[in-house]
């Protein structure tokens, strides 16, 4: 027995080290943390979504050349999909990451299964219209999701920072 | 004529397998991208974990390479729509 545990004076100064560094280490792991910084995923996917919105005229027409109206329609379809899907993914990573690095892991794990659920259900319940083309909803889901992540990639790429800390275009 | 209708009653069986397999092959595209997913975010909190100051680089790297792997996963899920 030491002093410090039998003498009911005894200060925090008095107790043995194991005490000590109990008592000073509070029982936080870094991974009950919030994450540090901006929400980047919200911005990599707005900046995503602004591109969709700039090509997507571009492949509903090429669709349309393809398969009609039908593939028109497969091809709007599918470029909201893949929008939706990026906005969706951030907002869960953005929101999850505000209150610790341990949910924002499970909200990327469980986001993943959420997604593919949900894209599964739209393509169910459109796939036997007659209005739509599911061979233009296949190829604009894969190649715009494919497409945009190569663009953006690009600038993250180039810049090494996510698009809020992209370097502004100056003239000279 | 009754071989045909047999065959007939074959070749109608054999297709009813389409849907199967087509959640089959989605079943295992669904796999790849799952355990990359998983290994990406892990490593990415391990990371972050370490160093917080670097978490908005991490996080930016975390997101797209989700973001790629998860392509796997629509290119097996529409191949699987459309061989169906």
């Amino acid at each position: 027995m030491s002093d410090a545990m039998t003498d009911p004076t005894a200060t925090p100064d008095d107790a043995p080290m194991s005490e000590q560094s109990s008592e000073q280490t509070p029982d936080i792991s870094a991974t009950s943390l919030p994450v540090q910084g901006e929400p980047v995923e919200y911005m990599i996917s707005v900046d995503i979504a602004k591109k969709g919105l700039v090509i997507a005229p571009v492949i509903i027409a090429v669709c349309a050349l393809i398969w009609g109206s039908e593939g028109a329609a497969g091809a709007a379809v599918g470029i909201g999909l893949v929008v939706a899907n990026f906005l969706l993914s951030a907002l869960l990573v953005s929101g999850a990451a505000r209150i610790s690095l341990g949910l924002m892991m499970g909200a990327v794990l469980f986001g993943y299964a959420l997604r593919l659920g949900l894209i599964f259900l739209v393509i169910v319940l459109v796939r036997d219209e007659p209005w739509i083309s599911l061979p233009a909803l296949g190829a604009t889901i894969i190649a715009t999701h494919l497409g945009l992540l190569m663009w953006e990639l690009r600038y993250v790429a180039i810049n090494l920072a996510y698009p809020g800390l992209a370097p502004k275009e100056t003239k000279s | 004529m009754e071989a045909l209708s047999i065959l007939a009653q074959d070749a109608a069986a054999v297709a009813d397998f389409g849907p199967i397999g087509a959640g089959i092959g989605y079943g295992l595209a669904a796999i790849g991208p799952g355990i990359g997913i998983g290994y990406i975010v892990g490593k990415s909190v391990e990371a972050m974990a370490r160093q917080p100051e670097s978490a908005g680089m991490v996080r930016t790297t975390m997101f797209l390479g989700v973001a790629f792997t998860e392509a796997i996963a629509l290119i097996g899920f529409v191949v699987a729509m459309l061989v169906q």
